[in-house]
């Protein structure tokens, strides 16, 4: 049921998908190849109950999280869904933290009491993987208000799915973003469905960008979320317009998983046809760059070869990290609940 | 001592906590222009500034995310919801990001943040503007909840709130705000997680909080003509629970009535008497009872809300059954 009725920049523009600056273009590689592989490995975990409860990957929409997240200052913030390992692995947690983390052990980014959908950092601002769609799309705005209040030239990037623009917390977040004009990007990754509820059997209006023209002097902008030079292209103009004029942007990326909702559902099940799947295979965000990059002679099948080691080789590393580091001692059990502080 | 009405004493704290740290500010629904719904936030938008002091649209969920998410940026939100009842609407961010953030993220993120409102049955309000929340809330680990009933509990437990570095749910009542008492002119904080006695006796204690602690004193003043002396604790925060003042008092007592404005089915009472039955069964006279709403929702017709209501004839009653002079 791959809906045909649209342009989908996605289709559109693959011809583009041209390489730029040798050095910047093997950097966004790597770090799309590093979440792939990542995530692969997690797989692999998870069939081995290594990784346990709900685990969703982010395998096809690598190209969303290297090009927004790349260009971040580190006193920016970062805040998203339960589908967070991309994006905390990019935002600069340690493969090995975030590893530890899946596993459930004390050396994990959040001390093992997180899981796969609650990844946090304070180092690097990350502001959480939260579990409840829609939920954090307010508290990214609250980011927004503080960097505002203080008088800062933060932004906050806000990761969401397509199915957060059908709940009542994006419309509540976004109006307030726009009405007080908060540093806020907001980031739908559009990869066409809630869990199996496709955007076209959920939203009233399915250009979702467009939802944006219910908020005064709020962008909507429809991003090709395969290519990453695309996703950097329209996000830096959005990280300026919120730095600079401390207006939120509303971006829709559109992009695609190539596994599951989670990992109890098939890869393409019983709401999305296989052809489908394969279809959007051919534009895999970094087999195109790599592509890309050999046919403009930037990058050599040895060079790639050396970076798919290099990969493997620190994906092996954090789960042998993980694997070593003990569970959380029992004493952990009643430790942050609550601070035992004030100020 | 000066005697000042319970909104009053809030708007106080507010003002001090304001003045006192510049992270503090307030943001709801006519908290600025309108100068508060019940007027807690007057004049503080003259003195403070938009930025301080902010009107939100009509979203609650929005703004208490809002809150939120500022406090895990470093400010320090004080929600303030119309009333408890709207926030409902909210209640995700309150349970699902507030109170879980510091756990779920291993200790690096708390939310020094404080949900206020009112709380509770005001007069023919009808159903859905007359509901305690106290049991709800309370049930929620990683929140405090605070419940005071005088001017002075409502303003030195505010500003201890504020200061908190938790997220504090702090339960106020649309009844009370007219209520006068002394509040010192001098600085002072109520810890939280600490009761109260605002009566002394040895015949029976009463475990109550909030706008309950006043018809409380009210019950031990009324029976003390008939020598029946009652010791009335005031939880004053009901979450963490200050336990050992309820042991205190019906190891003394030897008898005990537990009275709550909300519902009885897995109320406040409930828990009050699994821990005194856990720990001072031995010292018990009589079987505790529990005081409460009917369990209806809230009707409107007068009459009717009256008996739906716990009051003073009720706790009354309930206290000569457990001293066997009914």
């Amino acid at each position: 049921m791959a809906s045909k009725k649209k342009p989908d920049p996605r289709r559109d523009s693959q011809s583009l998908r041209v390489a730029g600056d040798p050095a910047l273009d093997r950097e966004l590689l790597h770090s799309m190849l590093l979440q792939r592989r990542f995530e692969e490995k997690v797989g692999e975990a998870y069939a081995l109950g290594k990784v346990g409860g709900f685990c969703h990957l982010y395998i096809g929409q690598e190209a969303v999280s290297t090009g927004i997240i790349a260009q971040l200052r580190p006193d920016d913030y970062v805040i998203g869904t339960y589908r967070d390992h991309g994006q905390a692995l990019v935002r600069g947690i340690t493969p090995r933290a975030v590893m530890a983390e899946l596993f459930g052990r004390i050396d994990g980014c959040s001390r093992g009491k997180g899981g796969s959908m609650h990844m946090f950092d304070r180092h690097t601002n990350f502001l959480g993987g939260h579990g409840i769609v829609g939920s954090h799309v307010p508290v990214a705005a609250g980011v927004g208000f503080a960097i505002k209040y203080r008088g800062g030239d933060q932004v906050c990037v806000c990761f969401m799915g397509d199915s957060v623009v059908n709940i009542g917390a994006f419309h509540e977040a976004l109006n307030m973003a726009a009405l007080w004009k908060l540093p806020v990007l907001f980031v739908i990754e559009n990869n066409r469905y809630g869990m199996g509820t496709s955007v076209e059997r959920a939203a009233a209006v399915d250009d979702l960008s467009r939802r944006a023209d219910g908020y005064k002097g709020m962008d909507g902008v429809v991003i090709d979320g395969m290519d990453v030079h695309a996703v950097r292209t329209a996000t830096e103009a959005a990280i300026a317009r919120a730095r600079t004029e401390s207006l939120p942007s509303l971006l829709e990326v559109r992009t695609y998983r190539f596994r599951g909702h989670s990992m109890s559902d098939a890869v393409s099940g019983t709401y999305r046809p296989k052809e489908e799947l394969d279809e959007y295979q051919t534009m895999d965000p970094i087999f195109s760059l790599r592509d890309a990059m050999v046919i403009a002679g930037t990058l050599t099948v040895a060079e790639w070869d050396a970076m798919e080691h290099e990969v493997a080789a620190t994906v092996q590393d954090a789960w042998d990290f993980a694997d070593a580091s003990p569970e959380p001692p029992p004493a952990a059990l009643y430790e942050d609940v609550l601070v035992d502080t004030t100020s | 001592m000066p005697i000042i009405t319970y909104r009053e004493a809030l708007n106080q704290a507010l003002r001090e906590e304001m003045s006192r740290d510049d992270r503090v500010f307030i943001m709801g629904e006519e908290v600025g222009v309108y100068n508060g719904a019940y007027k807690v936030s007057k004049g503080l938008l003259e003195e403070f500034g938009e930025n301080r002091v902010v009107d939100s649209p009509i979203a609650e969920l929005g703004f208490s995310g809002i809150g939120v998410g500022a406090a895990m940026a470093g400010l320090r939100p004080v929600i303030e919801f119309m009333t408890w009842n709207f926030a409902l609407l909210a209640i995700d961010q309150v349970v699902n990001s507030a109170a879980k953030m510091l756990y779920m993220s291993g200790g690096q993120f708390n939310v020094p943040i404080v949900f206020r409102g009112p709380n509770g049955a005001a007069l023919q309000l009808g159903a859905q503007h007359s509901q305690a929340f106290e049991s709800w809330l309370a049930h929620i680990p990683g929140i405090k909840v605070v419940s005071p009933g005088t001017p002075y509990d409502a303003k030195g437990l505010l500003k201890s709130a504020i200061r908190d570095d938790n997220p504090v749910v702090f339960l106020e009542g649309e009844m009370l705000y007219n209520t006068k008492g002394e509040v010192p002119e001098a600085e002072y904080l109520i810890p939280l997680g600490k009761a109260d006695v605002k009566r002394e006796g040895s015949d029976c204690s009463i475990i109550t909080s909030g706008k309950m602690a006043l018809v409380a004193v009210q019950v031990a003043d009324q029976l003390a003509k008939e020598d029946i002396h009652v010791d009335v604790v005031d939880l004053l925060t009901i979450r963490p629970m200050d336990v050992e003042a309820i042991y205190a008092s019906v190891r003394k007592t030897q008898r005990a009535v537990v009275l709550e404005e909300g519902w009885e089915l897995c109320g406040i009472g409930a828990q009050v008497v699994d821990f005194i039955q856990r720990e001072c069964f031995d010292d018990l006279d009589a079987p505790v009872l529990r005081v409460h709403q009917a369990d209806v929702p809230m009707p409107y017709a007068k009459g009717l809300e009256k008996i739906a209501k716990p009051d003073a004839a009720k706790t009354i009653a309930a206290i000569k059954q457990v001293m066997y002079r009914a």
